[in-house]
């Protein structure tokens, strides 16, 4: 019995950790002119750590862990703001294509992935998180239509997985013809989300297995990497606190020295680390017990969100009216963990996900 | 990550099994205390790493056995052996500091329950600032002359002894001159007060010693040490509270009662607010056993989990807090229900429970007092500067 990481686990993070340190500089998230180029050198960098292949297949070309594994990865990123499209990318659309792909499918795109040469957009929020505003797919002679709202890792996408109104999974070309992309402005700049508008638009069903089953393995995979990355940026927020209370002075002494802003610091710490449990766990259950997946994964998604806006805006308030200001890029972090929290649907989306799960009510 | 048990542990654990089939039936409330507790110990399951010369089952420390007979203990629905602070707080010290002597005279009879312990540390000006005691021992011969007043003693109106701390050498520094006793309740001086509390029952006392003449052989580790000894023991209490398998318990109990409970005649469970509530509550259960579970392994591969450990007794006191309070809401009117009344559920435990548990967060080191003790140890921020000396 080893409720831990392994030492090959923790070094995989520290040394994600050690390049994001180096490479993923504030300076390099602030260049909205580059985004893009920023992005591609991101990917390009952590490809050679294997990231983007972390749960695929040996045989593709992937380092194929487990999903604690790519939930270690999530909080590194989490923690650097890196703007690597990670949770679609190289998490769901490959669980996508392993759980529902033919072997061909599997073979044509999981490659690509693997090195990082190719980015995968996910579009799934209505199954994730409920349609709005009328979005939904449906299916006609095997070409698609109608539109699906906050498509993850979206703009650079390659190639599109996308859920249908009946649970069925596609894989669309990026550039196919009858497909509209509308980027949407977001709260974060370090990942992209947009709209994809389909109008009888070709596309390659993912039909083996069970694709409704695997949509559920996605969504599931994707809320645990929200919360690893809400654990990473959330304890970055409360360093960042903590260090800046031991520096800033008010009324001739460290404000970290006055006891409301210790306790500040402490509720955090408090709040955060019980967290960390809960999304190994959820991580680990998901490939070890998954029968529990559905459950653990919403409840860390649900539970990590709402410690992370409490983190957010606590750590925020500990720097003062800096904290508030573009200075310090502490909002970043700030509005990392807001996007965290409303993805593949909000903490009482989850929740109602966990009483269902459990059979407590009715779908 | 593995969470599976070796077969060396499953192999003990279908022993522990064996043992509750065998002998569940001679365990509390059927059978008498003494002999259930008598039997723990003889079969390892209770004082389990105690040297035998002191009465002890004298197995190596292995938490993860120490889990899986709770665990056993758990589901068998059996009780696990005594638990009085002479057991867990006591014992441990004498083990750590104590003399050959005492640890002879007091550890096995003890451990049977033959001799019930209290604690005297706090006072009514000592709380949060312990070593601020002012209960007075001065020296006469062989003796020590004991004037002051503890508070908060549970146990107090049954126990045949005290470990207590007492003022000793009022010139030194506070910390410096406090010194850890042991003597007889039964000493003529010493006068026991039930302290009522708002769940209505005794489940303190206060203490009033005048001029209680005690050997100065009581005295554990040396004059003056008492501080340090104190803090062995604090330890052992902190380590007891928060307990994450209570809040299991707490979990289960208000499930059940959401799928029982009808309002209007639907269930609570189909209630939207109160099931979203019962949701938030089940993560941060989950969020502390997993915690737990983290600690434990940190424990047996003998690393320090710093902060990590050091936040248990307050998320753990105030998550079980927050339970009873659910259940108090989950329950509406009922909910304002005590005592013997008609239509009162699980015994008036909810109601009785919501406020006890708000002794827990205070004693043992309040809250704030916790807090500082995560911002200053764990995170390693400045401590409050002192009070200039009036």
């Amino acid at each position: 019995m080893e409720f831990g990481l392994t030492s090959e686990q923790t070094m995989m993070q520290e040394s994600i950790n050690r390049t994001l340190e180096r490479e993923c500089t504030l300076d390099r998230i602030r260049d909205r002119e580059r985004s893009h180029w920023q992005m591609y050198y991101i990917i390009n960098v952590l490809s050679e750590l294997g990231v983007p292949g972390i749960l695929i297949p040996e045989e593709y070309g992937g380092l194929g862990l487990g999903l604690l594994d790519a939930a270690l990865v999530a909080e590194a990123l989490g923690r650097y703001v890196a703007p690597m499209p990670f949770v679609g990318s190289y998490v769901m659309a490959p669980l996508a294509l392993t759980g529902a792909g033919s072997e061909k499918q599997q073979r044509k795109y999981l490659s690509g992935l693997a090195t990082g040469e190719r980015i995968a957009g996910v579009a799934v929020s209505e199954q994730a998180g409920g349609a709005r505003d009328g979005a939904g797919i449906t299916v006609k002679n095997g070409k698609l239509s109608g539109k699906s709202l906050f498509g993850l890792d979206f703009e650079e996408a390659n190639f599109f997985i996308v859920a249908d109104k009946f649970g069925g999974l596609h894989v669309v070309d990026g550039y196919a013809a009858g497909l509209e992309k509308v980027v949407l402005t977001t709260i974060d700049v370090t990942r992209t989300v947009g709209v994809l508008n389909f109008d009888a638009v070709e596309a390659e069903p993912l039909s083996s297995g069970n694709p409704q089953a695997t949509l559920d393995r996605m969504i599931d995979a994707g809320r645990i990497m929200l919360a690893a990355d809400t654990l990473g940026a959330g304890g970055r927020m409360i360093e960042k606190a903590v260090d800046y209370a031991k520096e800033r002075k008010q009324f001739g002494r460290v404000i970290g020295s006055f006891q409301a802003v210790k306790h500040l610091c402490a509720e955090m710490v408090a709040e955060l680390e019980p967290c960390r449990a809960l999304i190994w766990y959820a991580a680990y259950a998901f490939d070890a017990f998954p029968d529990q997946a559905r459950r653990m994964a919403a409840h860390a998604k649900a539970h990590t969100a709402e410690v992370g806006t409490f983190v957010a805006r606590t750590a925020t308030e500990v720097h003062g009216g800096m904290g508030f200001t573009d200075l310090l890029g502490l909002h970043y972090w700030f509005k990392r963990i807001g996007f965290d929290r409303q993805a593949l649907g909000g903490p009482e989306k989850n929740r109602h996900d966990a009483a269902v799960a459990q059979g407590w009510i009715g779908n | 990550m593995d969470l599976s048990y070796s077969p060396e542990y499953e192999v003990f654990r279908d022993e522990v099994r064996d043992f509750a089939r065998d002998f569940g039936d001679r365990a509390p409330p059927a059978g008498d205390v003494r002999e259930w507790q008598t039997l723990l110990i003889a079969h390892g399951y209770a004082a389990r790493t105690i040297p035998k010369d002191y009465g002890g089952y004298g197995a190596a420390p292995d938490v993860l056995k120490s889990r899986i007979i709770a665990e056993e203990f758990i589901a068998a629905g059996l009780p696990m052996g005594m638990s009085g602070q002479g057991i867990s707080m006591l014992v441990p010290t004498l083990l750590e500091v104590g003399s050959e002597e005492q640890k002879r005279k007091y550890i096995a009879p003890t451990l049977r329950g033959e001799i019930v312990w209290c604690q005297g540390y706090s006072e009514p000006g000592a709380g949060s600032d312990l070593a601020a005691l002012t209960t007075r021992a001065t020296e006469d011969g062989d003796d020590f002359i004991i004037n002051g007043q503890k508070i908060w003693t549970s146990t107090a109106a049954q126990a045949d002894m005290i470990f207590c701390l007492v003022r000793t050498e009022p010139d030194k520094p506070k910390h410096e001159g406090i010194s850890y006793i042991l003597f007889s309740m039964k000493t003529p001086g010493i006068e026991v007060r039930p302290l009522v509390t708002m769940t209505g029952r005794a489940e303190f006392n206060e203490v009033f010693f005048t001029d209680v003449r005690v050997p100065k052989s009581g005295v554990v580790a040396g004059r003056g040490l008492g501080w340090m000894v104190a803090n062995a023991t604090l330890k052992h209490e902190r380590g007891m509270l928060g307990d994450p398998n209570q809040a299991g318990t707490r979990l289960k109990a208000i499930i059940e009662l959401m799928k029982e409970e009808t309002v209007d005649g639907s269930r609570l469970m189909d209630n939207p607010v109160f099931r979203d509530r019962l949701l938030k509550l089940q993560a941060r259960v989950h969020a502390m056993e997993f915690h737990g579970l983290r600690l434990l392994t940190s424990r047996l591969k003998g690393e320090d989990p710093g902060v990590a450990g050091l936040i248990v007794k307050l998320m753990g006191c105030e998550l079980n807090h927050q339970l009873a309070a659910f259940a108090i809401d989950a329950l509406g009117e009922l909910g304002i229900l005590y005592g013997g009344s008609p239509h009162l559920r699980n015994n008036g435990n909810w109601q009785w429970n919501y406020m006890f548990d708000l002794g827990l967060i205070i004693g043992g080191g309040t809250a704030q007092i916790q807090k500082n003790i995560i911002a200053e140890r764990g995170l390693g921020m400045p401590r409050e500067p002192k009070a200039a000396k009036a």
